[in-house]
């Protein structure tokens, strides 16, 4: 029961920031709402049993990504209010594409279903003998870390490869040299 | 542009007070990930939060300097290399990629080893790149000679 209570007034919480995201036209407070949106999702998660997954969400979503959209939005030219565009064909799309969500949710297992398909792949495997093994009490970790260690290292070269092309592309240095470089070359000429 | 942003005395002061003890929770959250949540990537996000806001606080200059930028795309290329090279340790020693039973000679002992250092070469990448990331958007547009 309060299970439910709780969940529905996060989810409530949740169409309420929604609804003033679409609302605000100002970029500071969009920001500021997607980061409180995130922070409600890993409410959420919390509630769900998912602490790993809130742990991250909390910590790159509300946190990190939050700073760094606001310094991206420092850096945008201000007072330029959005003009009205035609909201006829984002409309139809939204509709479209929440009747579709909704006609997947009525398909899916309920939530904690023993018998739904993720359970019965190899989660009772890890369950039950990764304690034994590795003497790790997260099975979170022994997943990430040794069932799926390809995985993560994919994940952690994502990442690097993902700071490595924002450097590239905002560095200055890159920049000026570039420029000092023609216009050392029109001086030669 | 650079060192305009702090200003207000409480920011600095509580910014001060905040460091060390940001950097001592993801440093808990990096090792303790075996017994709690947390781990590698949450870990790597929460210490360089303590670095972004130093550098948010007291301007991107001194942030520099505390951690330099050519030292901060070193670390970047070593949490790689450290979790590759993990898998690399464990060719060497009969085992196939990433198999940490053979990193000692109890299997679980080498599990719990393995499972550390991967977590610490994610960590590290993760900080590096974060720091990286906030100095890129931070220091865009500004005309350095």
């Amino acid at each position: 029961m309060n299970f439910l209570l709780i969940n529905f007034f996060l989810i409530s919480l949740l169409l309420v920031t929604t609804f003033f995201i679409f609302k605000t036209t100002s970029l500071i407070s969009v920001v500021a709402l997607t980061g409180a949106f995130t922070l409600l999702c890993s409410a959420i998660y919390v509630n769900l049993d998912a602490v790993d997954v809130a742990f991250t969400e909390a910590a790159v979503g509300s946190g990190i990504s939050t700073i760094l959209m606001v310094m991206a939005a420092a850096k945008l030219p201000e007072g330029k209010k959005n003009k009205l565009i035609n909201l006829f064909p984002s409309i139809i799309l939204a509709v479209a594409i929440s009747l579709i969500l909704i006609i997947i949710i009525a398909n899916l297992p309920l939530l904690g279903d023993p018998n739904a398909p993720i359970h019965l792949h190899v989660v009772p495997e890890y369950l039950k003998e990764s304690k034994d093994f590795f003497h790790i009490p997260n099975v979170v970790t022994n997943i990430l870390a040794s069932y799926r260690g390809f995985d993560t290292l994919g994940e952690t070269i994502v990442i690097f490869t993902a700071g490595l092309g924002v450097i590239a592309l905002l560095t200055s240095n890159t920049l000026n040299r570039k420029t000092n470089f023609k216009k050392n070359k029109k001086n030669e000429r | 542009m650079r060192d305009k942003i702090s200003s207000s005395p409480v920011l600095s002061v509580v910014s001060k007070i905040l460091f060390a003890p940001i950097i001592i929770f993801g440093l808990y959250v990096q090792f303790h990930g075996d017994y709690g949540p947390g781990g590698g990537f949450q870990a790597g996000v929460i210490v360089a939060a303590a670095f972004i806001l130093y550098s948010m606080i007291f301007g991107l200059s001194k942030g520099e300097t505390l951690v330099p930028i050519m030292i901060n795309r070193y670390l970047m290329c070593i949490g790689v290399l450290l979790y590759a090279g993990v898998g690399i340790v464990s060719i060497f020693l009969d085992g196939m990629y990433l198999d940490y039973n053979v990193l000692s000679s109890d299997p679980s002992t080498g599990q719990h080893i393995g499972i550390i250092l991967v977590e610490l070469g994610v960590g590290i990448t993760v900080a590096t790149v974060m720091i990286a990331l906030y100095h890129s958007f931070a220091s865009f547009g500004e005309i350095n000679d």
